[in-house]
């Protein structure tokens, strides 16, 4: 059994100053080490999720987080999850995007190539501001993944959603 | 850098007609995703759009280029102008190119964009800081070539995807790079 305990851990709600304080505060107190977290605003309601270590159980996580929840403004999910070993692939990373007239099932079919081809989207954002929608996904191939053939059939399920998409290479420059 | 000095005497008198202010079009027009056609840079009517993109880029606070798309019109023209921009450094003045393609480019350097035809958005992109761009200015229809550099070249790129129909949103860097503005010009 591994000696490290990892906690999943959500905060979502009614946005207000002082959540990520409160929140992380607990959290330190009972001597939990925040590892991957994101902490965002969505259409203004606050989003946090985040992976924490730790040997506290999750009872004694969430009896210290049920104070954000008193008033039913936020919602606290804690639970342990075991340790992910991310192997490095031998594929390639590309940078997917999707613009045009929002409608429901872009993001639908649109991950719907990307699976069909074998490929994981790794991250993924997407905004609506007024009428127009936005996806942008950072996505792994696998290696030997016929590329083209991925655009063309991501070209031809934006053409018939009425949207724009490009994919192009998540290059890095090393320094 | 060397400057082209046909291309930054050029002036946008040199049309002889007066541009009139047009509306600028923002996404999701399928104009501003639709692939340019190529002009006939003598055309009067070429010429006219050339001056319309001037006026409006004059009158938008912060404009320092605008395209043919964002006018509503699926063409290969655009005007750039960044010469009052704190971040330009070598640059042409006000110019017009028709049917321009990017040479060749070296040295990427990743900047934070916005656009007229996007309001609500900023997103991250690479883009080659120097860059070799041919084109044909409108009404005489002489071809150029220009060297540019640092915020001159980001523009340029910037109009000539406007152009083939992409928007800074097809170059964003990452899941992460597209940001919503905060401030509006």
């Amino acid at each position: 059994m591994s000696d490290v305990t990892l906690h999943a851990i959500t905060v979502l709600g009614h946005d207000r100053p002082g959540i990520i304080a409160e929140t992380t505060d607990k959290l330190a107190g009972l001597g939990l080490n925040l590892e991957d977290s994101t902490m965002t605003l969505l259409r203004g309601h606050f989003a946090m999720m985040l992976v924490c270590e730790g040997a506290a159980p999750d009872a004694e996580i969430e009896q210290a987080l049920a104070p954000l929840t008193a008033d039913g403004s936020l919602t606290v999910t804690v639970r342990e999850v075991p340790t992910e070993h991310v192997e490095a692939g031998d594929g390639t990373a590309w940078v997917l995007s999707v613009h045009g007239a929002d409608r429901p099932g872009i993001v639908s079919a649109v991950a719907a190539v990307v699976a069909g081809a074998g490929g994981n989207i790794t991250d993924l954002t997407t905004r609506l501001a007024g009428d127009l929608y936005l996806l942008v996904a950072e996505v792994d191939l696998p290696a030997g993944a016929d590329v083209a053939a991925v655009e063309g059939e991501l070209t031809r399920v934006a053409a018939d959603l009425g949207v724009g998409v490009s994919l192009h290479p998540a290059d890095a420059d090393e320094l | 850098m060397v400057v082209n000095t046909r291309v930054l005497e050029w002036a946008e008198t040199d049309l002889g007609v007066a541009g009139e202010v047009r509306e600028v079009v923002r996404a999701p027009a399928a104009v501003l995703s639709t692939l340019g056609e190529t002009v006939d840079p003598t055309s009067p009517d070429v010429v006219r759009l050339a001056a319309d993109l001037v006026a409006t880029m004059r009158v938008s606070p912060g404009c320092v280029g605008l395209a043919a798309p964002q006018v509503g019109v699926g063409a290969k023209v655009f005007c750039v102008d960044v010469s009052e921009h704190p971040k330009t450094r070598g640059h042409h003045g006000t110019f017009v190119l028709c049917n321009a393609e990017v040479v060749s480019g070296s040295r990427n350097e990743k900047a934070r964009e916005g656009c007229m035809s996007v309001p609500d958005f900023t997103g991250d992109v690479k883009r080659p800081s120097r860059i070799v761009v041919r084109g044909w200015l409108p009404g005489t229809g002489e071809e150029v070539e220009l060297e540019a550099e640092a915020f001159e070249a980001r523009a340029l790129q910037h109009e000539i995807d406007h152009c083939d129909g992409l928007l800074f949103l097809d170059r964003a860097a990452g899941a992460h790079a597209v940001y919503a503005r905060k401030t509006y010009l």
